[in-house]
């Protein structure tokens, strides 16, 4: 009989290229994804070696960190991000890489488009010079961030050297209660595991509560894996899965082949850890690491770092709820999606906010689709920024950032000192947590709204 | 990339845990095509005041740690963003190693392949690294043997996988070595019915 073996097992092994003793594995890559911030060195040095894209039918680019959300026409863009897009679109049409760039009508955030377009798909390795590219895994495939060299490696050979990571089982019973969202989940998760606590392994997300998330709301938690420390999160492919690909641009048109893309009964993993969804409150971070997350209703832990403190201006015993902000962010690849958009402006739907708000849909596709459902409206009403999609406020390379000093609810995925401007200090929480707190101009618990 | 063996260096501290990349080197300067010239970006929200005016307090910007070429820093450093814009200004800064309990697997993967060094001790041996760094005091490390020495402490183990070592102590360029392995990807390709349409 045949070992039983866990999902990433299953995509690993279906991938070893060639294996010699001591030596990392030659991993074979079937997608690989390519944004503007991490490719110029690595097609200089492609270019410097002589050597082409080996296969440019497997290698996608688009341009998400650094363009403008503002009106494309009138936006000025600065000489330094003119030169990144100057790149992309050169370094693509010279090497035959299809570009999703600034004037393409499915230009959007590298991990939003991917899926959208059906290039994710079960089963496969998919990497890109991105520590969210973790967010794929949604769709049951091994998918996860690599730096520069090695996204010349993948360019040039198709292939990566890896170590064979752990693996890590995160078992999700019970069901979400009303208001808290898979957000708040992985919030929970990474606030169990700590910022580090998954190093060296893969998640792989199991459980009803996770069989019952939507995929818009896998990808939400998948995305955030690294967080933890994780290579990698994941979760088996099903019928949701399948219903979500069928008839998107690149998806496959059949789907038996993925139907036994789980782990196998006795599967073992290195390691376990079980969360009971139904104890679970929304969520949100009061520190500079995602893994300093608390429930809504708690209070800043006491054991929390002076560094931190001194850096959000809070203090160890306050509440979060009721701390006044200054500005809300929706958007990013953790929660930029038609289905964020829909439960965010169901919120705001009738009311006026308090705080200047952003909302970036992911892709240009989710943002007609918005449009078409009249959810523009709904946030410009509000008193909402309705802008063309990108990374934003995420990482603040395009003009969209904080003030010193600001608060921000974020429904992003990084709090890190400085990560949405100088100084700016990022609560992360859910898009329902992100409209309610919009409207009080204070952190406030969406479940009131509902 | 030159091959790295032994080497002695002067230390210093950074005693903060969990530095991710965006304090290592904050997105706004990475807007660049380039990998070289980013030592003076390196940790600029902590190092600098105003426009790139060094912040006295900073430890970088102690005079005794002038010429500083090992990062004693908190656990799990490097966490966050896969930019290899982190560890190209490490290097570019000058550090060769750096020494903590534990590293991010990207960061890890992306030191090693620029010939910086991170180096994992256990807490006790780490505790001493933070003490003699604070002296700005000299260590060194013997790649081949997998010691580090502390000056007044003697020596340490750290652990390596076997091929980073060897890619490091040799000079090996890691694109090289799966490029040797050509034919196996053609003959993969082939088999799972993967190639070129
Ligand atoms: S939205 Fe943020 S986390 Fe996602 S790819 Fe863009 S910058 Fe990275």
């Amino acid at each position: 009989m045949v070992a039983p073996k866990t999902l990433f097992e299953k995509i690993w092994d279906a991938h070893v290229v060639a294996s010699e003793p001591d030596c990392p594995v030659v991993l074979y890559i079937d997608l690989h994804l390519i944004h503007e911030m991490t490719s110029p060195q690595a097609f200089s040095g492609l270019r410097a070696r002589g050597l082409r894209v080996r296969r440019p039918d497997r290698t996608v680019a688009t341009v998400d960190h650094i363009i403008p959300t503002l009106n494309r026409a009138q936006a000025e863009i600065p000489p330094s991000t003119a030169e990144l897009v100057r790149q992309i679109e050169k370094n693509c049409s010279d090497f035959g890489v299809a570009l999703h760039g600034v004037s393409s009508e499915s230009q959007g955030i590298v991990h939003v488009i991917g899926p959208e377009l059906g290039l994710t798909q079960p089963g496969m390795t998919i990497v890109c010079g991105d520590s969210h590219t973790s967010t794929h895994g949604a769709f049951g495939a091994l998918a996860f961030g690599i730096g520069t060299s090695e996204v010349e490696h993948v360019l040039a050979t198709q292939c990566l050297l890896q170590r064979r990571p752990k693996t890590f089982e995160v078992k999700v019973d019970g069901s979400l209660p009303r208001g808290v969202t898979a957000k708040d989940l992985v919030l929970a998760i990474i606030a169990r595991l700590g910022i580090g606590g998954a190093t060296e392994h893969v998640l792989e997300y199991r459980g009803e509560a996770v069989r019952a998330l939507s995929m818009d709301e896998r990808m939400t938690v998948c995305n955030m894996s690294i967080e933890a420390g994780a290579r990698a999160g994941m979760i088996a492919p099903d019928e949701t899965t399948f219903a979500w690909l069928r008839g998107r641009r690149f998806a496959p048109k059949s789907f038996d082949a993925f139907r036994d893309l789980k782990s196998d009964d006795g599967a073992r993993f290195d390691r376990t850890l079980e969360i009971d969804a139904s104890r679970l409150e929304p969520m949100i971070t009061y520190g500079t690491n995602p893994g300093m997350g608390m429930p809504i209703s708690g209070v800043v832990p006491a054991e929390t770092s002076k560094q931190a403190l001194d850096y959000m201006g809070l203090k160890a015993g306050q509440r979060m709820l009721g701390q006044s902000i200054d500005v809300v962010f929706i958007g990013s690849c953790t929660n930029s999606r038609i289905s964020d958009l829909r439960s965010a402006a169901s919120v705001l739907k009738g009311r006026r906010v308090k705080a200047r708000v952003l909302v970036v849909p992911g892709s240009l596709p989710i943002k007609r689709q918005a449009e078409e459902e009249g959810l523009d409206r709904v946030f410009r009403e509000a008193g909402c920024e309705w802008r063309e999609p990108g990374c934003s406020m995420c990482i603040a390379l395009n003009g969209d950032e904080l003030a010193e000093g600001q608060y921000c609810v974020s429904t992003s995925n990084r709090n890190f000192e400085g990560r949405q401007g100088k100084g700016g200090r990022t609560l992360l929480a859910s898009p329902l947590t992100a409209a309610a707190s919009a409207i009080e101009g204070r952190v406030a618990d969406a479940r009131q709204y509902l | 990339m030159d091959p790295i063996t032994t080497f002695s260096g002067k230390t210093v501290a950074l005693p903060i845990a969990n530095i991710d990349t965006d304090q290592i080197t904050p997105a706004l300067f990475t807007k660049v095509t380039v990998k070289t010239g980013l030592g003076r970006i390196l940790f600029a929200h902590w190092r600098y005041q105003g426009d790139f005016v060094p912040k006295p307090e900073f430890p970088l910007n102690r005079p005794g740690a002038q010429g500083a070429t090992v990062l004693v820093s908190g656990d799990n450093f490097g966490c966050g963003s896969s930019r290899e814009h982190a560890p190209w200004a490490l290097v570019d800064y000058g550090f060769r190693a750096i020494i903590s309990t534990s590293f991010a697997d990207i960061f890890r993967g992306n030191a090693l392949k620029n010939g910086l060094l991170p180096i994992v001790v256990d807490a006790a041996a780490h505790a001493e690294a933070l003490k003699i760094a604070e002296q700005h005091e000299t260590v060194s490390v013997d790649l081949p043997n997998q010691t580090l020495t502390l000056p007044g402490c003697g020596s340490v183990k750290f652990p390596i996988d076997a091929f980073s070592k060897k890619c490091l102590v040799e000079g090996i360029d890691q694109l090289g070595y799966i490029m040797k392995h050509e034919q196996a990807v053609s003959a993969f390709e082939r088999a799972t019915n993967s190639e070129e349409s």
